[in-house]
């Protein structure tokens, strides 16, 4: 067994951790100006508030799978991982952050959405990457027979690449010419790079359950296991077209779209049949807390997943487009899916195995079953806000925007007070896991 | 399994390049280019960006949801541009004032002249076809 101490993954998912706490103040903060116009308007407004928020929770996704992929990969490989070339990563990661946020605070935007910082700051993340590609493939490159995990990790971090470089082709003035491509392209960013961490994400879940299962699973290597991965792959790389059903792009785009959309149903019908062999399974591991994460996961993939196919459908994609259901998608996945994953991975690799399990502390266990019950409420109040600004927008006689947005404002007041508590909960295992990531000798 | 998984990954690889090059070289949209200025347009699209008004503003649907979709803003004002300079300037409700120069003014007008001639992004101007798909209507 390697020493857990030098794992290079760990200072990723530490940082990963402290972002993730920037994000939830500044989503929080972000909420409260739905429903008091004033609130901060003159210092921080939402202007600077959201994409503080985006940004820190978008980089405690990418640093934490990156953190996650990096501890596989310390246990897995028998050939090194380079110590000295994930260092180099992880300060080009801290100068882009340190840029990221000064942009942020001075006003220096330039960028598109999620990506609003002044662009010189792609850099150092661009550079890094290319960096975790090199050690990923030294890592694994001699590796005999490759788990579907490995698979997943690389798939994962070669696609980020691409769709991080594809993300800035409108520095071009030819990408920016056409309104409709231009809109198209950063959209087909928007949806692939999701599925890219996806892959990096999943990937770890793969392999935390593994792990869980001592090995014994040949999950892995199953055929099952890599057909799904392609599944996975195809969508990441066709599916983003639902993103824009509603802009004038060439039919094809948004056919194939809807065609390879539609194939999640098979993912969605395999976890109603695995749903009774899940069941027996979480009563053995129940007490354990990376087991326990991930068992989350699986019930926020089967909601976030429903969700997402019915969205997929152009006729039911017309009424929640550009409303807040697609805003209880996006919190579905990252806090549901992504953040359930990346904790069960920081449990897993942050804090020794004997302290893993939840007997010990009742603050974490209360704090699990807050966070899934405040998380829930928030996607409620996201979706039925969201609903009602749909029925508005397909109505004849419409009420102006101000008045319709008023409307919402018991839903905002729910939607800050979910988010409030689920903040708060998330703080408790934030700072339990760094405390034990920093007490761990 | 693992040449077989390598050819299936770069078959897909291959498919979702071509793909991809096929929507950077095709011009998916002709505007209608003599309703705006071409260079200036493209120079409003920074001035959206810099400015972060996809923060609380969508084009199509897609951006922040405090604000309105300012996809077909020009047309509802009938082209009035000193209204939405007005707008620009003053700000409303959690709107700030945006200190805009007289250039980054008709840049930004430019691009929305462009937005609004790409089509209409309002929802209840799309027909249903029977396998699911909707469609924007022409514009009258």
């Amino acid at each position: 067994m390697k020493e857990n101490r030098k794992n290079p993954g760990k200072q990723f998912l530490i940082t990963a951790l402290i972002l993730l706490f920037c994000g939830l103040l500044a989503g929080v903060l972000s909420s409260l100006t739905y429903v008091l116009p004033d609130f901060l308007k003159e210092s921080l407004g939402l202007s600077k508030l959201r994409p503080l928020h985006v940004s820190s929770v978008m980089f405690w996704i990418i640093l934490g799978a990156t953190g996650s992929v990096y501890s596989g990969l310390w246990m897995l490989s028998k050939k090194p991982i380079s110590i000295l070339i994930s260092k180099i990563q992880l300060i080009l990661w801290i100068i882009a952050l340190v840029g990221v946020f000064y942009s942020y605070f001075t006003e220096d935007f330039g960028g598109r959405e999620y990506w609003e910082f002044n662009p010189i700051w792609a850099l150092p993340i661009l550079v890094s990457w290319i960096l975790f590609l090199v050690n990923f493939v030294l890592a694994v490159r001699k590796t005999g027979k490759w788990p579907v995990y490995v698979w997943m990790w690389l798939t994962g971090i070669i696609f980020f690449l691409f769709i991080f470089i594809e993300n800035y082709l409108w520095i071009f003035p030819y990408f920016r010419e056409h309104f409709v491509t231009d809109m198209t392209i950063q959209w087909k960013v928007n949806g692939s790079i999701v599925g890219a961490l996806n892959q990096m994400l999943y990937g770890t879940a793969f392999y935390l359950m593994d792990r869980i299962n001592k090995n014994e699973s040949k999950i892995g290597y199953s055929k099952l296991a890599f057909g799904m991965y392609f599944l996975g792959l195809t969508n990441l790389m066709f599916n983003w077209g639902h993103h824009i059903y509603t802009l004038p792009t060439e039919s094809y785009i948004r056919y194939v779209a809807y065609f390879i959309s539609m194939t999640e149903w098979f993912f969605f019908v395999k976890i109603i049949y695995d749903w009774k062999k899940s069941l027996v399974e979480m009563k053995s591991n129940y007490s354990y807390f990376p087991y326990r994460f991930l068992m989350a996961t699986d019930f926020w993939v089967f909601i976030n997943m429903g969700q997402a196919l019915l969205m997929s459908i152009p006729v039911i994609n017309i009424y929640t487009h550009g409303t807040h259901v697609t805003v209880a998608h996006a919190m579905g996945t990252t806090i549901g899916i992504n953040s359930m994953i990346l904790f069960a991975a920081a449990f897993m690799f942050l804090i020794p195995k004997d302290e893993q399990t939840v007997q010990p502390n009742k603050l974490l266990n209360y704090s699990f079953w807050i966070v899934q019950l405040s998380l829930l409420v928030l996607f409620v109040s996201l979706d039925v806000s969201g609903i009602l600004k749909g029925i508005w927008q397909l109505d004849p006689d419409q009420c102006s925007f101000g008045e319709m947005m008023e409307s919402l404002r018991t839903w905002f007041i729910v939607l800050g007070i979910s988010g409030s508590i689920l903040m708060l909960c998330f703080f408790v295992f934030i700072i339990h896991l760094l405390k034990k990531a920093f007490s761990v000798k | 399994m693992k040449i077989k998984v390598r050819h299936i990954f770069s078959l897909l690889c291959l498919a979702f390049l071509m793909f991809s090059l096929s929507i950077y070289v095709y011009p998916l949209k002709k505007l209608k280019a003599q309703e705006f200025n071409k260079v200036s347009a493209v120079e409003g699209r920074l001035v959206w960006q810099k400015y972060n008004c996809q923060c609380c503003h969508q084009l199509y649907g897609l951006g922040g949801y405090l604000g309105p979709d300012l996809t077909n803003e020009y047309s509802k004002f009938q082209g009035n541009e000193d209204i939405l300079k007005a707008l620009f300037k003053g700000g409303m409700k959690q709107m700030p004032a945006f200190n805009l120069s007289k250039t980054e003014e008709n840049f930004l007008i430019e691009f929305l002249k462009q937005t609004d001639a790409s089509g209409n992004a309002n929802p209840r101007n799309y027909s249903i076809h029977k396998n699911g798909m909707i469609e924007q209507n022409e514009r009258k």
